[in-house]
């Protein structure tokens, strides 16, 4: 008897299937102890300050940053985003017909996971969907065109909460986790991961720069460099992160820059857009 | 077509403290392409800010400027409503100017 | 004194033979290295997880084997295929470590 019963639970266990990934996803547990973590750490920033990344963290570089946002240096790129975005396609169409509310203030609602094609669909990734929809060639995701673009879409969505919503759709989970992990994994002869920078030296130098803090980092994308003179889009940013701790870029937009902007964007919920940034 | 100056000017007791942006490449001529082509030098030489007929500002610039230039100064002499006249040349000859009013 | 001249033929044949076989093996080793490095490289594409220093010693092989230097390139070459091997090593590991640093 006793040796049918061992026998049971034996063949119980090994029968039992493992514990699948995403039962384990718990993106609102994570986001409390993201969100309780740099609160902790950086108990005299305000909340929504943290969207303005390095300015947050350096009072010395955020007066450099407020003298600079008196003419901000963006505001050329903004223009022409203006000025392409109300410019109608051969087909007559608008980009404004592809959006909610005509296109304008909505960038705090992206990414988000698109249930139909089982993908995270960023905000740079929609406008090359709404132009080829128009039979429109598609914008390069790392030139100052999308860049144009996506900085008037980000200023007319200043100040708007990030809404970013991951359902219980396990297609929608698995792209959250794979952001997660992307996030934490480290990459490139330097062997750093996202965190390494912006949550474990958050606030710490790197060279002469100021490295800001993940919560609330992708809220101030498109972002105007110094560096680049110019403004430069989210796949320029994660790409260059890429090569800069030695490993090879993917292609911009890839699945798992979308799954990381997806995540990280989640974790920033309720902060609002800061971009476009201005950084050194 | 757009002027490539922003210029905003506040008077503050006697003193008019400016700050100016201006839209130009400012290639120095010793940058190469993506094709490794060196993209030949256009600069702004001069700018020049005058209130009353006179140059309250003079800037003698070159390929060491980097692109879109900002300025800031101040000055003292001038009243609200007046009027503030910007404007450069560069090496290729190519000019712009604005008139902004003292806030 | 034939036979000396003969056993002398044979040695000069014998070393011409080896001679030109050490050249041949150099361009085979070359190639045999930079295919070994190829592959790793392509599996570490596969994981996502190649690195830029792998991606300049292969093209540094490529440039010494093109100008004739095969024993530089095939020291380009294994360099490439070990730090190919560690970026594989990496992804394996960071597979698994990842969870470790995550904010809980």
């Amino acid at each position: 008897m006793r040796r049918a019963v061992l026998l049971a639970l034996a063949m119980f266990c090994l029968a039992a299937p493992p514990v699948a990934a995403a039962d384990s996803v718990n993106p609102k547990a994570d986001f409390k102890a993201f969100r309780a973590y740099f609160i902790k750490r950086f108990p005299k920033v305000p909340l929504n300050d943290f969207v303005n990344g390095p300015y947050s963290m350096d009072a010395g570089l955020r007066k450099q940053w407020q003298a600079i946002d008196a003419f901000p240096p963006y505001q050329f790129a903004v223009d022409k985003g203006k000025q392409m975005f109300a410019t109608p396609f051969k087909n007559g169409k608008t980009y404004g017909d592809c959006f909610p509310n005509k296109g304008i203030g909505i960038r705090q609602n992206y990414p988000y996971f698109d249930a139909k094609s089982g993908e995270v669909i960023t905000l740079d990734v929609a406008l090359n969907n709404c132009r080829q929809a128009n039979g429109e060639q598609p914008l390069d995701y790392t030139k100052d065109d999308m860049a144009a673009l996506t900085a008037y879409m980000a200023y007319t969505s200043r100040g708007k909460p990030f809404d970013i919503k991951v359902s219980k759709d396990p297609r929608a989970l698995a792209a959250y986790r794979n952001g997660e992990e992307y996030f934490y994994t480290r990459r490139g002869q330097l062997s750093f991961s996202c965190a390494s920078c912006h949550v474990q030296s958050a606030g710490d130098h790197i060279r002469t720069e100021v490295l800001a803090p993940a919560l609330g980092l992708v809220a101030a994308l498109p972002i105007y460099r110094s560096a680049w003179g110019g403004m430069g889009t989210t796949s320029r940013r994660l790409r260059t992160c890429n090569s800069q701790v030695g490993a090879v870029p993917l292609k911009a937009e890839d699945e798992l820059y979308r799954d990381v902007e997806y995540y990280l964007s989640y974790m920033s919920n309720g902060l609002p857009i800061s971009g476009p940034g201005t950084r050194p | 077509m757009a002027s490539t100056i922003r210029v905003r000017a506040v008077l503050s007791g006697d003193t008019t403290e400016v700050q100016a942006l201006v839209q130009h490449p400012m290639d120095s001529g010793f940058v190469k392409d993506a094709q490794g082509k060196l993209i030949p030098p256009h600069y702004i030489e001069v700018v020049e800010f005058e209130h009353a007929g006179k140059a309250v500002f003079t800037a003698y610039w070159g390929p060491a400027v980097s692109k879109d230039p900002y300025i800031k100064f101040s000055f003292k002499g001038a009243q609200k409503g007046d009027d503030l006249t910007i404007s450069w040349v560069d090496n290729n000859g190519m000019t712009d100017s604005l008139v902004g009013k003292i806030q | 004194m034939r036979t000396e001249a003969l056993i002398k033929l044979a040695v000069v044949a014998a070393v011409c033979g080896l001679t030109t076989a050490a050249l041949a093996a150099s361009t085979d080793d070359f190639k045999a290295a930079y295919a070994k490095a190829e592959t790793a490289e392509t599996q570490a594409g596969a994981l996502k997880n190649q690195w830029t220093t792998t991606a300049a010693e292969l093209k540094a092989a490529k440039k010494a084997a093109d100008a004739g230097n095969f024993d530089e390139a095939i020291k380009h070459a294994e360099q490439a295929e070990a730090l190919a091997n560690a970026s594989i090593a990496q992804a394996k590991e960071q597979d698994k470590a990842w969870t470790k640093a995550v904010i809980r």
